[in-house]
């Protein structure tokens, strides 16, 4: 089941929501749409829904195009929308059964697919209380079994664990992954360590337009900058930055240094590296020849968090 | 119904709806009360057997009534997002619209039905004539249906229910007044206008003739307010 966008822009008024997206999903890909509230994410799924009509462009998923083949379209889909919106009034077996025949799904079979559903989103305690008794993390698993219920090939969550407990993130999270190998998923968040965890492929959406796509590993290679260290020393000089940094920054590599903190006689600096220098050993070295004792020495490459501040803040 | 398959599950959603909660229940009983105080007055103080005060009465309490009964059932479903999935769902608009316009023309039915005991009730001690009893609740159930139409429509055009309710409200008490305006108009239009009037055709059907021209208005004016309430629901695809 492969999804095709092509092209596709949105007005709202005369605020665009989207403009002139493009993106190919795979079967049993795992696309993370990432973006600031705004960017245009909801939308674009809205879109791929048949939930609201795009200005232009269009959307195929197997071939079928989202106008001419509306109903064959949604009837591939499992959709989770943002607000997660459900009737309080229901049970959640009665909501599930009425989920389940507005799918179309063959009437020996509901009952079975049922019990499935509530078996793996783990519904089984709450099955006859009212949705509108339930907490957040049962409404999203509602919400949940209710897009898996039909067999869909092509699962679209707006922000699936948003309001879940972190037990609860994991728990979806795995429930994604185990799902995944079968199925093309588009999933949105906000929540950086969510991509990392579940996606195979990232999408960075910002201002309706894509800024970046590829897998979190390349996306974090590609954008990956000066690294930096930070080292932690007990000496007995009194002026650290007088007496020891300088002596850090002639390291070969080291751009920059800077002291974060100094108590009683344990100084803590940032070195700020060049792209691709490793300045550890160096500094370990320099430490034993002037006899400092050296309590933390570390690295940090860029996050995924930087990736998506350095695209999403200009 | 083959073609549309997906009208039953959502009348069936719509009606659980409206008996889990004590909207159907209280709609019932009030309209009872009015319309059995009506009754009783006529019985007992004027002395006459009749279910006439039954179809004089009933048309305006529908008129207060239906738009009580149809304010939710778009409307709501906008207000709280749920809209959203049901619209995703593999299911043509105009399922939703006719599933929910059946569900609540139902629950009208359900409230006219107890109203049968009080022509059992006067069955042993007047004289009844059975055929215009028959073609007045015919009447009252096109009426209502027209009404629940119209209001369907109303609800389809917002995410307010008061809204709803009285846009429905406008309508339904227009068309129910016209012909009694029409004093007030030339006569070239006070004919056409005559047709109009839900008031005039549940008057012909209710004196015990179901003429084709009168069911003709009643099916015609459901139709196009269930086309305008299908086409508003499309209005997102604009």
């Amino acid at each position: 089941m492969s999804i095709t966008v092509r092209n596709l822009t949105k007005h709202y008024g005369t605020q665009k929501a989207i403009d002139d997206i493009s993106f190919q999903v795979k079967t049993g890909e795992i696309l993370g749409f990432l973006g600031p509230n705004g960017a245009g994410k909801s939308t674009t799924m809205k879109i791929i829904t048949c939930y609201v009509p795009p200005t232009s462009g269009t959307v195929e998923i197997d071939g079928l195009n989202i106008f001419d083949n509306s109903l064959e379209v949604r009837r591939k889909i499992g959709y989770l929308p943002e607000m997660n919106p459900l009737y309080p009034d229901m049970n959640v077996l009665d909501y599930l059964d009425y989920s389940a025949r507005l799918h179309g799904v063959e009437k020996t079979k509901i009952q079975t697919r049922i019990k499935d559903m509530v078996q793996v989103c783990g519904l089984s305690s709450v099955r006859h209380k009212d949705i509108g008794e339930l907490s957040k993390g049962y409404k999203q698993r509602v919400g949940l079994a209710q897009a898996l219920l039909h067999e869909p090939e092509v699962l679209i969550l707006d922000e699936p664990t948003s309001g879940l407990d972190p037990n609860q993130i994991v728990e979806i999270r795995n429930l994604i992954k185990q799902l995944g190998l079968a199925k093309t998923f588009i999933l949105s968040t906000h929540i950086l360590s969510e991509v990392q965890a579940t996606c195979d492929r990232v999408l960075i959406i910002n201002e309706g337009t894509i800024v970046a796509d590829g897998t979190p590993a390349q996306l974090q290679q590609d954008f990956k900058g000066a690294e930096s260290v930070t080292i932690e020393l007990r000496t007995a000089a009194s002026d650290p930055l007088g007496q020891i940094a300088p002596k850090l920054r002639s390291l070969t590599s080291v751009t920059g240094v800077e002291l974060l903190s100094r108590k009683d006689s344990i100084s803590r600096f940032q070195l700020h590296v060049e792209k691709g220098g490793d300045v550890r050993e160096a500094a370990f070295r320099l430490a034993v020849a002037e006899g400092w004792v050296l309590l933390e020495l570390s690295t940090r490459s860029t996050s995924l968090e930087e990736v998506f501040h350095k695209l999403t803040m200009s | 119904m083959n073609a549309l398959p997906y009208i039953y599950p959502i009348y069936r959603r719509e009606l659980q709806s409206y008996f889990n909660s004590p909207v159907a229940y209280v709609v019932i009983i009030v309209f009872l009360v009015i319309i059995g105080w009506f009754f009783t007055s006529s019985l007992f103080l004027m002395n006459v057997a009749t279910m006439s005060t039954v179809f004089d009465m009933v048309p305006w309490v529908f008129i207060g009534f239906v738009p009580a009964i149809t304010m939710r059932l778009l409307a709501e479903e906008k207000k709280t997002g749920t809209i959203e999935l049901l619209v995703t769902k593999p299911i043509r608009d105009v399922e939703i619209v006719l599933g929910k316009f059946f569900a609540a023309w139902t629950l009208l039915a359900a409230a006219l039905a107890p109203t049968l005991i009080y022509l059992l009730a006067i069955l042993p001690i007047g004289e009844v004539d059975l055929g215009p009893v028959f073609t007045g609740y015919l009447g009252l159930l096109l009426m209502g249906g027209v009404y629940v139409a119209i209001g369907v429509f109303a609800s389809s055009l917002t995410e307010n229910q008061i809204v709803a309710f009285i846009v429905t409200l406008l309508i339904v008490l227009g068309l129910f007044l016209i012909d009694k305006m029409l004093m007030f108009l030339p006569e070239g239009l006070s004919t056409t206008l005559e047709f109009l009037s839900v008031d005039y055709h549940f008057a012909s059907i209710a004196r015990g003739v179901v003429d084709s021209r009168d069911l003709l208005y009643f099916l015609s004016v459901m139709a196009f307010s269930l086309l305008l309430a299908t086409v508003s629901l499309e209005r997102r695809k604009w």
